[in-house]
């Protein structure tokens, strides 16, 4: 598989803390790569790093490169909100905005430009198929986002990161604050998504990643300690401290 | 997180299990062979009998491994031990058949003779016995040398099983009076040799709960 994310040498520091080590790896495009480990070990560090989140938190440095699709996002040239729209992000908390559920999924678009109403509609349906929400949303475009379930509420986070284009999405425990059918929900879109997209998911729900992933990552305290198919790593992990932690002996 | 102490209570029970049955499968084969050199009828049917037990052993194991897996989401190492579990006892359910295969052939022959003393076939059956405390003994210390070496164990077992089953049909193109009774007598040497054959499949399901690779060891 063809590598759309490239990761090489890379350290990051929250101050004097060196949360990210020397980390190095490819991550393939549409497929799905998992990164799991115990609480602190960087792997939200690391997926934030991919559309530069972490450069919201002061006293963070970042070195080495990260590329996507070849170019190096902490370039100096780098257009940083044309980042966040090719690698969009999904969050544990739904997070919708107070508006109609089409303007969530329209604001994006309309932010970059786009003001023709027969285009915007497009996009939302597009958008909120794409979430697989279309069928249950419909019929009331206009009713409040935050009338939905939780479950709605991720799919329309995810129709409003697909509405403006983007090649990554990157998922940070995305269903950690729902209920299982609704969790199964997302894991069955994201399985759809990979035909399309680039999809990079931290879950503290190993067998998420199991069920889901095409790739996983195992962290511990800012380092990599296996990076195998996910078939591989949860029946013949190389390492035993990936044993470890996936058979519930520390973590 | 898997809450390990249910996980590792099945997996202590399912080995303690595959031992017993890896016990019972061994003393089975030791005596059908005893009955068939004296043509004990009676203890042919009693061990015929006790199969039922390693068949309920093996359904406990199947339960255990299901529920496991149904509750424990294992992974790693933890679903290999419950895979290989499986596989052995399936691979000891069926050497038990083959135990009582040979209590059978006592049976058959209830009223005759013997046509030559059993020598070589007895001999088979200790070799393959040791083959079977040896491979459940590689499973139960995962030690995976000791699962390669069935598969040298297993060659020397086919070896004498031929040189059986020559003896055998020489006999037959002797006399013919003897053909149907030296034709059990083949069937007695296959059915051993089939016992070595499964113990070497718990050699190979060993090696898999060790490395999580899957050698061929009856080559």
């Amino acid at each position: 598989m063809q590598a759309l994310i490239e990761i090489e040498r890379l350290n990051l520091f929250y101050g004097s803390f060196h949360a990210l080590k020397n980390i190095s790896m490819d991550i393939p495009e549409k497929a799905i790569t998992a990164f799991i480990g115990p609480s602190g070990c960087g792997k939200s560090t690391l997926l934030r790093s991919l559309n530069r989140m972490n450069d919201m938190i002061p006293g963070t440095s970042t070195h080495g490169s990260i590329k996507i699709a070849g170019a190096d996002i902490y370039g100096k040239d780098i257009d940083v909100e044309a980042l966040r729209k090719n690698v969009g992000m999904v969050f544990q908390q739904p997070n919708p905005f107070p508006k109609s559920i089409y303007d969530n999924v329209a604001y994006g678009p309309r932010l970059h430009g786009i003001t023709s109403r027969h285009k915007l509609d497009e996009i939302v349906e597009s958008s909120l198929r794409g979430a697989a929400l279309w069928n249950e949303v419909k019929d009331h475009l206009k009713r409040s986002a935050l009338s939905l379930s939780g479950g709605q509420q991720q799919r329309l986070c995810i129709a409003r990161a697909l509405a403006v284009e983007p090649d990554v999405l990157l998922m940070d425990e995305a269903t950690s604050a729902l209920d299982p059918i609704s969790t199964l929900k997302i894991e069955e879109l994201a399985q759809e998504l990979k035909a399309k997209y680039t999809i990079v998911m931290v879950t503290h729900n190993m067998h998420q990643a199991a069920r889901v992933s095409n790739q996983t990552v195992f962290f511990l305290n800012g380092e990599v300690v296996e990076y195998a198919e996910t078939e591989k790593l949860f029946s013949n992990p190389q390492d035993q401290r990936t044993e470890d932690y996936i058979s519930g002996r520390f973590g | 997180m898997i809450k390990r102490r249910e996980l590792d209570q099945g997996l202590g029970d399912m080995q303690r299990l595959l031992v017993e049955m890896g016990r019972r499968v061994e003393r089975a084969l030791t005596e059908s062979m005893d009955a068939l050199k004296s043509l004990d009828v009676l203890e042919a049917r009693r061990i015929i009998a006790s199969d039922s037990e390693l068949n309920a052993m093996e359904m406990q194991i199947t339960e255990i491994g299901a529920k496991l897996m149904a509750t424990q989401q294992p992974v790693a190492k933890d679903l290999r031990n419950i895979l290989a579990g499986l596989k052995i006892s399936s691979d000891l359910e069926r050497m038990g058949d083959l135990a009582v295969d040979i209590a059978k052939v006592v049976l058959r022959l209830e009223g005759q003779q013997l046509i030559k003393p059993l020598i070589d076939l007895p001999k088979l059956a200790e070799m393959v016995c040791s083959m079977i405390s040896g491979s459940v003994r590689s499973y139960l210390e995962q030690n995976v040398d000791l699962a390669y070496k069935l598969d040298k164990d297993d060659h020397e077992v086919d070896a004498l099983y031929s040189q059986i089953l020559s003896e055998l049909f020489a006999m037959m193109a002797k006399d013919p009076a003897v053909i149907s009774q030296s034709m059990l007598l083949c069937f007695v040497g296959r059915y051993i040799e089939r016992i070595g054959d499964h113990a070497t499949n718990i050699g190979e399901s060993t090696v898999y709960l060790v490395t999580g690779k899957r050698p061929d060891l009856n080559t």
